[in-house]
């Protein structure tokens, strides 16, 4: 049985932003990844594997596989948790072969109905809209505390319509939103060390403003002074993840104005999945684009919180807190931007806490995105498996790096009853403050 | 494929463990080699009963069947050349058992090589051999080509750390060989069916020996202006009997491209490197490594570094077993070879490499296991073009035939599989294979499992050989 190339090639990739064969030949099929790659472990399946994703794409640019179902099933299904990244010794760049591949079949594929709508509204008519963001928020605090979710719970009607898992992943809404900070600058305390700017996120600015503060009063503490910039928007990370590059562009342009407008030392998200994205700008343009230059020089500027703090080193003297906790690592962090030993620093500098490792904790949690929204089943198998790791350690906190992940570790917690509390690396060093 | 024997697997297995849709065949018609061959249909077992009920369906219908666990293996062997059932072994991966006072463990065929490792570290053991893909290559995989790697210097091959095995005959019977002793009565069939590349029975259980972490671990990396210094360095190491746990060359080529993803601190500007450990009691590591450092002065090592802890080790290590995959960094395709040499004939054939190297055009770089004599040449070429890659596999020929040539063979641990089955003449008389045949058909009479393997087709590689890579006429589409 031999392979025989289909005689009428089919039409393949095309356009802009599609995955070229420079980038997907580096893949030697040697299957280092498959171990690493948490669908993979999940299914065992070649399809659902990094090296077969890369597989499927190089058979679709050459014209042997269809662009349909079967292709985007196994690529919709692929978390983006970059994990093959680390484990690739040929360099392949799996994440922005996915992401290219996504923008090809949002280009090219028909979806259903309903997704379809689903995509637009939430990718074209929120994300990018700090107040929609705003009112969609109100609605959701008015569902979440005035007993209707109560309601919902208690008849059996999520079950019913299968939203329960997903319902739990609902991330509470905040009292207060953080979009009232946009402009502000807070010094320093003590003498200053660094002038910083903040990047705060579009959900995040609903529903984890408690943790953006958090990150506030940890830079200050630490003699940086922090400029909240006015006109900042989402980053795009999620419309990068699905291929809606369009959108994820204009953004892009937009946070470039609003953050090269002054000068400063860093540019600071506690998010490490809008990190991984803002580090990337340069990809969503071409060499030859106004905005790359802008990219690069932005570029430079990115980092992650901890990624910053472990650089400067901490100032502000820390508490003691005698606890034991367990790092989960944020993937577009350890994957994504290959920093794995800063956020361990940082929870080791608190006196009293002791950090103990839980097993394979570099493997996703499950969230990566919206997946666990969009590929519910996978997330909460993948989730089940980490919780499980997690207990094990029998530590009462684990700490991430990621609001995504944060809110996933929560749900996983509850549904799970480990009884653990999730915290982010700068809400562990507020604590100590 | 007759949709029957389809819909047959279905009821056996349930649909969700049944792949024949072209486009999920495809996604198995590959493996770490170059070779591609398309299966009828892909089946994942959980059960030895599920293995059982396949077989007996294959056999019913005359069907071919091949075994697979994560596709890693190097010379087709997991590949279903002649078409029919895959059974693949990825969600047949559980422990069964861990015997730490008797030094046992029994696993199932699809469990990872380095879970193994995971799963019984923490009492002070590991399972020692050490394919250079074990983090994502299975047991079933490493009996099925009796795998080796760096460390099989001193501690041995897969064969010398398997005890017993449940297989399942081409007929559907079950049969347990071997067991937890050291040594059984009556044949060894274990060591019969442990490189016998799923063409003798199919492997549903493994019963391991598992190995106690040595006291202490000194890795050295010998450096070296050329690679001839290198090669007598390791002649010369076997020729005052020591015998270190791993012993391994890289060129100067190959280091360049492995330091470019590792940062291990590999020297770019040296023409060789020799990664040497010693393990054992602290006390006799020490005059072992004192006495290697001697040796490798001797035969000029510009310098010679000692790892000063576990994370430089395993940074050294790293950049060693992620070699041919860090060589995608230079070439969309490579075609690495695994032949064996005496280690005293070292220098003349990497002399020899070279030269053929030029002859084709083609840089080849050299990363091997120096101790054992076993070669990995590796050779790049661009699949897109069909003139390269005859090219490629003639020179790989010329490498094997010069192996042979001076005593060696055509295999050292990636197994024979469909990739050098037409070599085999050149290393085994008419004779021996047939006594080879004969072993092959008191098991598989009807001989459908792993059709196409092992023995020679009596052609030439280019008539039996497919364009390794699903690619079209290289023009754009």
């Amino acid at each position: 049985m031999t392979a025989t190339p289909t005689t009428r090639p089919l039409k393949g990739f095309s356009g802009d932003d599609k995955p070229l064969w420079d980038d997907y030949a580096r893949c030697v099929h040697c299957g280092l990844c498959l171990n690493h790659c948490p669908t993979y472990r999940l299914w065992g399946m070649e399809a659902d594997s990094p090296r077969g994703r890369i597989r499927q794409m190089l058979l679709v640019d050459q014209g042997q596989l269809e662009l349909g179902d079967s292709f985007v099933t196994h690529i919709d299904r692929c978390l983006d948790c970059r994990a093959c990244e680390t484990a690739c010794p040929s360099g392949v760049e799996y994440g922005k072969l996915v992401e290219f591949t996504r923008a090809q079949i949002e280009q090219q594929h028909p979806r259903g109905l309903f997704s379809r709508l689903a995509r637009e509204a939430f990718f074209r008519h929120l994300l990018p809209f700090p107040r929609r963001i705003s009112t969609a928020a109100r609605l959701a605090k008015i569902y979440q505390r005035w007993g209707f979710a109560a309601f919902a719970r208690a008849t059996g009607i999520l079950k019913l319509l299968g939203l329960d898992a997903r319902e739990r992943l609902m991330p509470r809404i905040d009292d207060k939103f953080f979009f009232s900070e946009l402009g502000k600058t807070f010094p320093a305390q003590g003498q200053r060390r660094a002038r910083v700017a903040f990047f705060a996120g579009c959900i995040a600015q609903v529903t984890f403003t408690q943790l953006n503060e958090a990150t506030i009063r940890v830079l200050t503490a630490n003699g940086c002074e922090v400029v909240v910039p006015n006109g900042q928007l989402c980053c795009g990370a999620l419309a990068v993840h699905a291929g809606v590059r369009d959108v994820a562009r204009d953004l892009a342009r937009n946070n470039l104005e609003a953050f090269l407008r002054e000068s400063f030392d860093a540019v600071i998200t506690n998010a490490a999945g809008c990190g991984s994205t803002l580090k990337e700008y340069p990809q969503l343009f071409h060499e030859g684009d106004a905005e790359y230059p802008k990219a690069i020089a932005f570029q430079k500027k990115m980092r992650d919180v901890t990624e910053f703090l472990a650089e400067l080193g901490l100032a502000a003297p820390l508490k003691e807190l005698p606890l034991r906790v367990t790092y989960q690592d944020s993937c577009h962090l350890a994957h994504g931007q290959r920093i794995r030993e800063a956020p361990r620093k940082l929870i080791r500098a608190i006196p009293g806490i002791e950090l103990v490792e839980m097993f394979r904790a570099d493997d996703c949690c499950g969230s990566a995105g919206i997946y666990n929204v969009t590929e519910t089943a996978a997330s909460m198998e993948i989730l089940a498996e980490k919780m499980r790791s997690a207990a094990a350690t029998k530590a009462p906190v684990i700490v991430t790096a990621n609001p995504g992940c944060l809110l996933q570790l929560r749900a996983g917690a509850a549904l799970h009853g480990t009884k653990q509390e999730v915290l982010h690396v700068v809400e562990l060093l507020d604590r100590a403050l | 494929m007759d949709s029957k024997i389809i819909r047959a697997l279905e009821e056996i297995l349930g649909k969700q463990s049944v792949l024949s849709a072209r486009e999920d065949l495809m996604m198995y018609e590959y493996d770490g080699s170059i070779e591609v061959a398309r299966p009828d249909v892909v089946v994942f077992p959980r059960t030895t009963q599920d293995v059982v009920r396949i077989v007996q369906l294959a056999n019913r219908h005359q069907v071919p069947i091949t075994g697979r666990g994560a596709g890693t293996g190097l010379s087709g062997g997991a590949l279903a050349r002649q078409g029919g059932i895959l059974t693949v072994f990825s969600r047949m991966n559980k422990i069964l058992e861990i015997d730490i006072e008797n030094q046992r463990a029994v696993v199932q065929p699809g469990v990872v090589n380095l879970d193994i490792t995971r799963a019984v570290e923490h009492a002070g053991f590991y399972f020692a051999p050490d394919p250079s893909s074990q983090k994502s290559c299975t047991i079933g995989g490493n009996v099925a080509e009796n795998a080796g790697g760096p460390h099989t210097l001193l501690y041995g091959i897969t064969t010398n750390h398997v005890l017993g095995l449940e297989v399942v005959m081409p007929s559907g019977e079950v049969l347990r060989v071997g067991g937890k002793t050291l040594d059984t009565p009556g044949y060894d069939l274990t060591g019969l069916l442990v490189g016998s590349e799923g063409t003798l029975a199919i492997v549903t259980e493994v019963t391991v020996k598992l190995t106690r972490l040595p006291e202490a671990t000194k890795t050295l990396l010998a450096i070296y202006e050329t690679v001839d210094d290198a090669t007598e360095t390791v002649a010369e190491i076997t020729a005052r009997a020591i015998t270190p746990a791993a012993c391994e060359f890289m060129d100067g080529w190959t280091l360049r491209v492995v330091e470019a993803w590792v940062h291990a601190g590999f020297p770019l500007d040296s023409a060789a490197v020799l990664l040497i450990e010693v393990d054992g009691l602290r006390e006799a590591i020490e005059a072992q490594a004192a006495e290697i450092l001697d040796v490798c002065k001797l035969h000029r090592a510009r310098e010679v570094r000692v790892a000063k802890d576990s994370k430089e080790r395993e940074l050294l290590w790293k950049g060693r077993k992620n070699a041919f995959g860090a060589v995608g960094r230079l070439s969309p395709s490579y075609y690495v070879q695994d032949g064996v040499i005496p280690r005293t004939k070292l220098p003349a054939t990497l002399r020899e490499i070279d030269v053929i190297g030029k002859k084709y055009g083609f840089e080849i770089g050299n990363i091997f296991h120096a101790g054992d004599g076993n070669l990995h040449p590796i050779i790049l070429f661009d699949p897109r073009d069909r003139g390269q890659y005859e090219r490629a596999v003639a020179a790989a020929g010329e490498i094997m035939a010069h192996c042979i040539a001076v005593g060696g063979s055509i295999t050292g641990e990636h197994g024979v599989g469909f990739e050098k089955s037409e070599l085999m003449p050149l290393m085994f008389t008419e004779a021996d294979l047939d006594a080879m045949r004969g072993v092959r058909h008191a098991f598989n009479p009807a001989g459908l499992l792993n059709p196409g393997k092992i023995f020679p087709f009596g052609k030439g590689c280019g008539e039996v050989r497919v364009q390794p890579f699903p690619i079209t006429p290289a023009t754009p589409l």
